[in-house]
């Protein structure tokens, strides 16, 4: 038992209980359906701007580019191009591969005591095919629920639905139904990306003891997202078009409540829309926070280039020649030797 | 106090703004002055006249998909081609031949929903919309 994950789980099981109550029980499909939806995606946006805008505010005063290469020096040695950027187009082709394949956590080293005192490095992949298994499968989510957002369909959300669904599990249908409608392989990867994560935190101690209550929210929020849409698509059974007619109606400013939805869809909606307005406050910004990243956005160039610190202020100096001037009588009566004679 | 502060990089930090913002917002403009109510389904006459389908509209509604499932295992893996509906009723297991002799308006009928909501199932790959030219 840890307060920590024990707290975000006892958080994200009253935001359900809240939720299911309160349209099950309460009647409340305006303020789950429609009031929260649009205040969270108005937080979520506003939240997001100010807090780009607030890191802009910060001065970067050196450059501190992560190096993990050759820096580029004399022509006969030969430069990390990308993974010591020179130019602004090596940081824009290192950032994009950061951001779309996770290189620095590629290179995650794991630290260890062979037999007796030998130090050792382990290659340490598995939090990089989670992470990356987590991000892709949440993005791919994301754009097949535009499906839901968009009348017509746009042609590249059906381009990801078809790619999603490639795989046909139908072999079961003696003994379980579950082949259709089509499995979805992004949400069962998304769950157990997000679980393999949680339980990475729970499990181990070094990643425990530095885990918080921030830490896990956002984990049991999105597995609980998960598993109410799962169970949504493959064994409630939500009225479907129902709920698009729903959602065309949020983004088109006509809200109306669907007829036969029950309460886990709101308790889904309910996830997404705290998740959404929990975002700016919380380290999901990194979404953000990747662009702004002084470590990842500047070039390594100060051997090329003179970069003037801007927390700079007119410093007063005084010269040698000033304090000569003005001391120079003194100087000469105590013996002392002056560049310029009386 | 902010409003003292200068922004660093302002260009591109409010033109990776705009984007993400023009992203954020795309249902909003995507679906502007759009109104998207869902499809309504005619029915054939011979639909009309038949009144009732193998399940209830609600349970076909959710679990058409599941249905046809079952019944394509069991004709093609058991070559079992009686299916006996809640009420007793007797029905053959076939797509062509039962659903489609009565939802002979696939466009107007299969099409509406599964469009409104991107699905496209592969029942079509095989069976041709018209149940007659499916017999030849």
């Amino acid at each position: 038992m840890n307060a920590k994950y024990m707290f975000s789980l006892v958080a994200v099981i009253v935001l359900f209980l809240l939720a299911y109550a309160g349209v099950e029980g309460a009647g409340l499909h305006v303020l789950f359906g429609i009031l929260i939806p649009y205040a969270a995606i108005a937080v979520f946006t506003v939240g997001f701007v100010w807090r780009i805008v607030n890191w802009a505010q910060s001065p970067v005063p050196f450059r501190i580019p992560t190096t993990c290469g050759q820096q580029k020096s004399l022509t006969w040695i030969s430069p990390a191009a990308i993974d010591n950027p020179a130019t602004n187009g090596a940081v824009v082709i290192r950032m994009i591969l950061e951001i779309l394949l996770f290189r620095s956590l590629f290179r995650n080293l794991k630290f260890h005591f062979n037999e007796g005192n030998r130090f050792s490095y382990i290659w340490e992949k598995w939090l990089w095919l989670g992470a990356l298994a987590f991000h892709w499968a949440f993005l791919a989510v994301v754009i097949r629920h535009l499906r839901f957002f968009a009348e017509p369909v746009p042609f590249w959300v059906q381009w990801v639905e078809q790619l999603d669904s490639f795989f046909r599990v139908e072999f079961f249908t003696d003994f379980l139904q579950i082949g259709l409608p089509g499995i979805f392989l992004s949400g069962l990867v998304l769950l157990a990306a997000a679980v393999y994560l949680l339980l990475r935190r729970i499990i181990i101690p070094q990643v425990k003891y530095i885990s918080l209550a921030a830490d896990f929210f956002p984990l049991f929020l999105i597995i609980g997202i998960a598993l109410s849409g799962i169970a949504m698509r493959y064994f409630l059974k939500e009225d479907i078009v129902g709920i698009k007619e729903f959602t065309m109606g949020l983004v088109t400013f006509h809200p109306s409540i669907p007829a036969n939805v029950s309460g886990i869809f709101y308790v889904h909606l309910f996830f997404v829309s705290v998740l959404l307005a929990y975002f700016p406050f919380s380290k999901l910004m990194h979404l953000g926070g990747i662009f702004m990243s002084p470590t990842r956005n500047l070039a390594n160039n100060s051997r090329t280039q003179r970069h003037v610190n801007i927390w700079n202020y007119p410093v007063k100096v005084h010269t040698y020649e000033e304090y000569e001037e003005e001391f120079r009588e003194k100087m000469i009566e105590a013996g002392l030797p002056v560049e310029k004679e009386l | 106090m902010a409003s003292n502060k200068q922004m660093y990089d302002k260009g591109k930090v409010v033109a990776g703004l705009v984007i993400f913002v023009i992203l954020i917002t795309f249902p909003f403009w995507y679906n502007l002055g759009k109104a998207a109510p869902a499809p309504e389904l005619k029915l054939t006459e011979k639909a009309k006249a038949e009144k009732v389908c193998v399940m209830s509209k609600e349970e076909m509604k959710a679990g058409h998909m599941q249905l046809l499932d079952i019944w394509r295992e069991s004709v093609v893996r058991n070559a079992e081609r009686t299916y006996v509906n809640a009420s007793g009723k007797e029905y053959s297991m076939s797509l062509s031949n039962t659903c489609l002799d009565c939802h002979s308006n696939k466009a107007d009928f299969c099409d509406r929903c599964h469009n409104y909501v991107s699905v496209s199932p592969y029942c079509w790959d095989c069976h041709i919309d018209n149940p007659k030219e499916a017999k030849k």
